[in-house]
C-alpha cells in the first residue's frame, strides 16, 4: 500500500507540475516584441496649442462620438480618459504659461496590463501597440496593473468591453500614422520608430537646453513607454507621475513566478516524506502496543 | 455489522430520485428566525445579480474606472480564500501529521472549505464583466501564462476538485455507495498533498496580485513580501475561522455529535488557539521586519497610519497575546474572542489592499465606497453557502460518525498497518 499511495500521491503532483509549472516558462512580457524595434510618438509639450484636433481625429478613427473642439470650457477641468474618449487634452497652469499635454495610453515597452492578462487579451503587438481583444473575461486586472490607469471598463454595459488607445494598430500595419498625429497641426506629435524618437527628443533638448527639461519623460520611466514626453517644466507639474521608477512593472511578479515551480516540485515531496515518517512511528506504535 | 446499518440500498437511477426527493425535504422546523432573515437576503441577492447581468456591472455596484475591484473582490474572493484555508491546514495536521486529535472536525472544516471556494469563485463570476470567457484560460483560448491571474485561477480550479475528493467519502457514505466510497478515500492523500501544494501558492498568489499595483497601495501595506503575508495570515485566518464556525456548529447541530466528539472540542479550540498564537506572531514578526526595513517611521503619524497601527496591534498583536492567554489558562472562551478579532483583523487586512489603502491619496467622495446592492448580494451568498452546509450537515456524516459499516471496512482494510486516523479516540478507550 505504501508503495501505491507513494505512486497515487506522486502521480497527482505530476499532473499539478504538469498543469502549471509552464506559468514560468515566459516571464518577461520584453519578449513579446521581438526583436523589431517599436514605433512610438514623441509629444513636444512645447508645441502643443491644445486645439483637440487629435481628440476629434480620434474620436472618428475608432467610432466614437466626436468631440465639439470648439468649446473650450472642458480644458477648464482636469479630464481622463475614458470609455468613449481615448485621447484628452488637459491645459494646466505653470509658472512658464498654459501648458497642453495630451493623455492616451503610453503604449509601455514591457506593460504591465498585458502580463497580468490571464487569456492575453491584452497584447504588446511586434510593431509596439498594446491592443485589446474580446475573449477577456472582464475581470479588470489589467487596469489594477497599469501604472498609468489607461484601460477603462464599459461598467454600464452587459458585454463590457476594455477600451483604451491602441496606436491606431490597423493603421499602423497599412503603413499609416496614428490619426492623432495626422490631424496635429502643430507637429507637436511625431510618429516613428522610438530609437529615432528618443534621438530627436535628445537633439531639441540639447539645441535648447535652457527651454526644455533635461530628461525624456517615457524614455526610462516603468521600463520605457512607447509614447515620450518632452517639455519646458517639470513633468510633475503637468500631471505626469514621476513617481513610478524605471522597473518595468512585469518585473515585480517575476520573483514570484520563479518561485512557483520550486515550491510545485519540493513541497509535495516534503509532504509525502513527513507522512512516510508518521504512518512508520504509528505502525511501530501499534505493533508495540499489540504485543 | 449489524443489519440496520448495512448501506442503503439504491440500485437504477428511479431509487436515486425517490432519496433524494426524500433528502431534498426539509428537516426540522421551517421558521427559525435564521431561516425567516435568510430566506429573503438571498431572494433579493438572486433578483439583483440577474438585473446585474442584463444591465452591467454599474447598476449595482460603485465600482469605478479608479477602482475597478471592489468589496466583491476584497471581500468574498480575498477574504472568503483566506478564510478558507483551514482546510489546507488542518488537514496537512491530520493526514500528514496523524494528529488523532483534530480528526473530529476535519470533515466539516474541508466542507466549509470547499463551499467557500464554490460560493466565492461563484462571487467571482459575478464580478466578471465577461463571465461567458472564464473557461478561457483553462480551454486555452490564449493562455496568458505569465499572469499570476493565471495561476490563481488554475488553482481555485484544481483546489476545488482536490477539495471535493477529500470530502467526497462522506457523499459515499450518504449515498451508501460501498465500492465508491473505498476508491475515493483511498485517493484522500495524493488530494491532501496535492490540496496543501497548490493552497500555498494560490494563498500568497492572492498577494502576488498586488505587487504590480505598485504606486497605488499605500507604503505601509506594499511590500515585496506580500505574497508571504498572504501565506501566512491565511493560517491563522483559516484557523480562527474554524474556531468561530465550530463554535457555532457545536450548539446548532448539537444533536449531530456524541458525548465524546462535544467534551473534545474544548481541547480541540485550545489547540487551534495555540497554533493561531503561533502563526500570528510570525506574521507580527514579519510586519515588523517590514515596516523597519522599509523606514515607514514617517507614515506613522498619518491618518493611514493610525488605521495600519489599528491592524496590526488592535487585530494582530491584540488577538495574539489574548490566544496566548486562552491557551495558558485553558479557557476557550477567551480564544473564542480572539478569534473573532483576528477575523475581523484579516477582514480589513484584505479590504486595505483592495480597497481601503488602494488609492488611499483619492479623498471621498471619489474614493470606492460599496453600494449596499454589492453589501446585499455578498450576504445572500455567504447565507446561501451557510444553507448548503447546513444541509449537507444535517444529512451526510460530517459531524456525525461515519456509519457503522464504513468504519468496519476502514478497519477492516487497514488492519495491519492500523492507521490512528480511521479509529478514533474514543474507540480506543
Amino acid at each position: 500500500m505504501d508503495r501505491r499511495a507513494f505512486l497515487k500521491a506522486m502521480s497527482v503532483g505530476l499532473a499539478g507540475i504538469a498543469g502549471t509549472a509552464f506559468s514560468a516558462t515566459r516571464l518577461r512580457a520584453e519578449e513579446a516584441g521581438g526583436h523589431k524595434e517599436f514605433m512610438g510618438v514623441l509629444v513636444d509639450t512645447t508645441r502643443c496649442i491644445g486645439c483637440r484636433s487629435c481628440e476629434e481625429a480620434c474620436a472618428e478613427a475608432n467610432n466614437l462620438p466626436v468631440p465639439d473642439i470648439s468649446d473650450e470650457s472642458v480644458l477648464g477641468k482636469r479630464r481622463d480618459t475614458s470609455v468613449t474618449q481615448f485621447t484628452v487634452i488637459n491645459r494646466y497652469t505653470t509658472e512658464k504659461g498654459n501648458v497642453f499635454v495630451k493623455r492616451q495610453c503610453m503604449h509601455c515597452c514591457q506593460p504591465g496590463c498585458v502580463a497580468a492578462c490571464l487569456v492575453n487579451a491584452m497584447q504588446k503587438r511586434e510593431e509596439g501597440p498594446v491592443t485589446w481583444d474580446t475573449n477577456c473575461m472582464g475581470c479588470r486586472y489589467c487596469m489594477v496593473s497599469c501604472p498609468f490607469d489607461i484601460p477603462k471598463f464599459e461598467y454600464n454595459s452587459w458585454n463590457p468591453r476594455i477600451q483604451k488607445c491602441n496606436l491606431c494598430w490597423d493603421r499602423i500595419k497599412a503603413g499609416k500614422q496614428p490619426a492623432c498625429v495626422e490631424a496635429c497641426p502643430q507637429e507637436a506629435l511625431l510618429f516613428g520608430r522610438r530609437k529615432e524618437l528618443l534621438v530627436v527628443a535628445k537633439r531639441r533638448i540639447y539645441q535648447k537646453h535652457k527651454k526644455y527639461i533635461q530628461h525624456v519623460y517615457g524614455e526610462h520611466e516603468v521600463g520605457g513607454t512607447d509614447w515620450l514626453y518632452i517639455s519646458a517644466v517639470p513633468f510633475e507639474q503637468i500631471g505626469l507621475r514621476t513617481d513610478l521608477g524605471t522597473t518595468a512593472y512585469p518585473e515585480f511578479t517575476t520573483g514570484f513566478l520563479y518561485a512557483v515551480p520550486i515550491v510545485l516540485l519540493l513541497w509535495p515531496a516534503f509532504l509525502m516524506g513527513v507522512s512516510y515518517i508518521t504512518k512508520r512511528e504509528e505502525e511501530e506504535e501499534m505493533r508495540g502496543g499489540t504485543r | 455489522m449489524s443489519a440496520k446499518e448495512t448501506p442503503r440500498a439504491i440500485k437504477g437511477f428511479k431509487d436515486f430520485m425517490v432519496f433524494l426527493r426524500g433528502e431534498l425535504k426539509p428537516k426540522g422546523k421551517i421558521f427559525t428566525p435564521f431561516n425567516v432573515i435568510s430566506v429573503p437576503v438571498i431572494v433579493l441577492g438572486a433578483v439583483l445579480i440577474v438585473y446585474r447581468f442584463i444591465t452591467g456591472l454599474s447598476s449595482i455596484t460603485n465600482l469605478s474606472q479608479e477602482f475597478p475591484w471592489g468589496v466583491w473582490i476584497g471581500f468574498d474572493v480575498m477574504t472568503g480564500v483566506a478564510f478558507a484555508g483551514g482546510a489546507y491546514i488542518l488537514t496537512f495536521v491530520v493526514y500528514i501529521l496523524r494528529s488523532e486529535k483534530y480528526h473530529s472536525i476535519i470533515r466539516a472544516t474541508v466542507l466549509n472549505g470547499f463551499l467557500a471556494y464554490v460560493f466565492y469563485a461563484g462571487a467571482l463570476v459575478v464580478d466578471l464583466g465577461r463571465p461567458w470567457n472564464i473557461i478561457n484560460p483553462v480551454i486555452g483560448n490564449k493562455f496568458g501564462v505569465n499572469s499570476i491571474l493565471f495561476l490563481v485561477a488554475w488553482h481555485f480550479m484544481l483546489y476545488m476538485m482536490a477539495e471535493f475528493v477529500e470530502i467526497s467519502p462522506a457523499f459515499a457514505e450518504w449515498l451508501g455507495l460501498k465500492r465508491v466510497r473505498k476508491i475515493l478515500s483511498s485517493l484522500t492523500l495524493g488530494a491532501v498533498i496535492f490540496g496543501i501544494t497548490l493552497s500555498t501558492l494560490h494563498q500568497s498568489g492572492l498577494g502576488a496580485l498586488f505587487l504590480m499595483a505598485k504606486g497605488k497601495i499605500h507604503p505601509l501595506w506594499y511590500t515585496e513580501f506580500i505574497p508571504v503575508l498572504f501565506f501566512v495570515s491565511s493560517i491563522f485566518a483559516g484557523l480562527s475561522l474554524v474556531i468561530f464556525e465550530g463554535t457555532i456548529s457545536h450548539r446548532v447541530f448539537r444533536d449531530q455529535l456524541d458525548h465524546e466528539h462535544r467534551s473534545s472540542h474544548n481541547d480541540i479550540v485550545i489547540g487551534l488557539g495555540k497554533a493561531c498564537a503561533g502563526a500570528m506572531f510570525v506574521y507580527f514578526f514579519l510586519k515588523v521586519l517590514i515596516f523597519i526595513h522599509g523606514q515607514h517611521w514617517s507614515y506613522i503619524y498619518t491618518p493611514m497610519g493610525i488605521w495600519y497601527l489599528v491592524e496590526i496591534i488592535g487585530l494582530v498583536l491584540f488577538p495574539c497575546f489574548l490566544f496566548l492567554r486562552g491557551v495558558s489558562y485553558k479557557n476557550s472562551n477567551i480564544i473564542r474572542v480572539a478569534a473573532v478579532l483576528t477575523m475581523a483583523g484579516i477582514i480589513i487586512n484584505r479590504l486595505n489592499y483592495t480597497v481601503i489603502a488602494f488609492k488611499w491619496y483619492v479623498p471621498l467622495p471619489a474614493h470606492y465606497i460599496p453600494h449596499w446592492m454589492e453589501i446585499e448580494t455578498t450576504l445572500a451568498i455567504v447565507l446561501a453557502e451557510i444553507w448548503v452546509f447546513r444541509w449537507i450537515v444535517n444529512r451526510m456524516p460530517i459531524l456525525r460518525r461515519p456509519p457503522e459499516w464504513a468504519s468496519e471496512e476502514e478497519k477492516l482494510q487497514e488492519r495491519p498497518k492500523f492507521s490512528r486516523r480511521t479509529i478514533p479516540q474514543w474507540k480506543k478507550v
